[in-house]
């Protein structure tokens, strides 16, 4: 009996292990899939948290409610991925041999790596909202604020979701104006980058979204330290921004045990042929998701994306035939700009944002590159599809490799 | 293609001044591309990080982040900062005849 072994149960892990266990031969095949945690964050909803929008029961479930019911799920931390000796070492003990590896141990926030950012203020008036608790505890601050200076901050790139910032930005000049106090409060986004977003056209596009909900943007500014006692944060060159409530986005890394087991670069990303997936140091290792140092966004849509490219390729390598090279960067996001609408892109290595319609040229119902209730109507609903459709490795009616048909070029 | 005389030599630039072969590099090119960045001298601490990041990038095959500088290099991220101020690892690419570091999404 042969074993294929997934580390990691979010959301790439999930859908691998739901697209593979109805093909794979139960007789040859034993699927194996490893998680520290019982529980299944939908992620893309803890931007709604500190806003009252959502809560803690709209973004959780047990994660065994997803997996394939021949799989063998193990729930444990684990210690050691042993690449040379085709085994991983868990944290309870156990010792699981492999003949094929699928990574999917995700990104998370590491705060500590930003000298005082989780010191005096930390979560008093310096929050993250990239976790459940980071959410909570923003959502509680702002209940009984009554206004003052918000600094959104981006620590440095490359970051899960990197719409989400942005998102965060138009969400709270609407809720601020919800309350009845955004007179009181001033927005200011301050990021490393050049612009609003990573990408020229698109960055332009927003960028006036920015000016024309009066929320400030501080381009190329690299943090370098947070003084907690004054309200401080510092750039490596000594610029200093004051603030009364700082939103951070740390610095992402992937998982420690990537780090420990010699498998990452600096930031504990595992190097990964941006094509194939197949990692570049193990023939018999893939990677998937927000593990990846590819040079895509880290999102769930381009795990769905990278999904199906990787199905088909560990179904080539079982069988000894080549990989097929197929992965494109291919990225879908919707932006919520607030008091109901929506912003979609599209976009992958190559091919920025560009406008048109979606996904059915010409007709959408979804607009590129511009801002409808629909587009915020397709994020509302997506929670739906995320739980029922996408997790289960169900086919969604989007085409894996990015599509030029109703974009327009400018 | 856009092209510049450097140390005496026409070599291949892109639209941004940044080398388009690493390979046509020297070292007495540097000082002259260091200039264009602002930097009128470079120092021993400025080489330090020169020949780190050309040595990792003949290794690796991609010019390291500042995070790797720091870590596999030695070089506190502060002192990068002064080195090559505003964006470290772009400037000090540029003036070690690598391409423009790959940008992120």
């Amino acid at each position: 009996m042969k074993r294929l072994l997934i580390l990691g149960g979010g959301t790439a892990g999930t859908m691998m292990a739901n697209k593979l266990a109805p093909v794979l031969e139960d007789s040859e095949w034993q699927i194996t899939l490893v998680d520290q945690e019982e529980t299944h964050y939908y992620q893309p909803g803890f931007l709604f948290i500190p806003f009252g929008i959502y809560n803690r029961n709209d973004v959780i479930k047990p994660k065994r409610d997803f997996f394939p019911p021949n799989t063998e799920a193990i729930i444990s931390p684990i210690e050691e991925i042993q690449a040379a000796e085709n085994r991983v070492k868990l944290t309870n003990g156990k010792v699981l041999k492999y003949d094929l590896l699928i990574i999917a141990t995700g990104s998370q926030i590491a705060p500590q790596e930003t000298e005082g950012l989780t010191g005096e203020g930390w979560h008093k008036n310096i929050f993250d909202f990239y976790t459940l608790k980071g959410a909570e505890s923003l959502r509680q601050f702002l209940k009984f604020w009554d206004g003052g200076k918000m600094v959104v901050n981006i620590v440095e790139m490359p970051i899960k979701c990197p719409v989400a910032p942005l998102e965060f930005v138009f969400l709270a000049d609407w809720y601020f104006t919800e309350q009845g106090i955004r007179d009181k409060v001033e927005i200011e986004l301050v990021t490393p980058l050049p612009g609003a977003f990573t990408k020229p056209i698109a960055a332009k596009f927003l960028g006036q979204f920015l000016e024309k909900k009066n929320i400030r943007l501080t381009t190329d500014f690299n943090a370098a330290r947070v003084d907690g006692v004054n309200n401080k944060l510092y750039s490596w060159d000594e610029k200093a921004i004051d603030y009364d409530l700082l939103v951070t986005i740390p610095t992402n890394m992937g998982a420690d045990v990537i780090g420990k087991s010699g498998l990452g670069d600096d930031l504990n990303f595992i190097p990964t042929d941006k094509h194939t997936l197949q990692s570049k140091a193990h023939e018999n290792i893939f990677v998937i998701g927000d593990a990846t140092d590819l040079p895509s966004s880290k999102a769930g849509s381009v795990a769905h994306f990278e999904a199906e490219i990787l199905f088909e390729n560990v179904l080539r390598y079982i069988e000894g035939r080549p990989l097929k090279s197929a992965f494109d960067g291919h990225a879908n996001c919707f932006i919520e700009s607030g008091f109901g609408k929506g912003i979609l892109i599209d976009f992958n290595y190559d091919v920025e944002p560009l406008p048109g319609k979606f996904p059915l040229p010409g007709v959408g119902p979804f607009s590129l590159l511009q801002e409808t209730r629909m587009n915020h109507w397709g994020k509302m609903t997506f929670r739906w599809v995320y739980w029922n459709l996408l997790l289960k490795g169900a086919e969604l009616p989007i085409e894996a490799q990015m599509s030029m048909a109703g974009k327009k070029r400018q | 293609m856009a092209t510049k005389t450097l140390a005496g030599k026409t070599i291949e630039v892109n639209d941004e001044g940044f080398l388009v072969n690493p390979d046509d590099w020297t070292e007495e090119m540097a000082p002259e591309l260091a200039k264009e960045e602002g930097i009128d001298e470079l120092t021993d601490q400025h080489w330090k990080i020169i020949r780190f990041i050309r040595q990792d990038f003949k290794e690796k095959g991609q010019i390291p982040t500042i995070r790797r500088i720091k870590n596999a290099g030695g070089v506190p991220i502060k002192d990068l900062y002064q080195l090559f101020p505003e964006g470290p690892v772009k400037k000090a690419a540029k003036i070690a005849g690598l391409g423009k570091p790959q940008g992120c999404v």
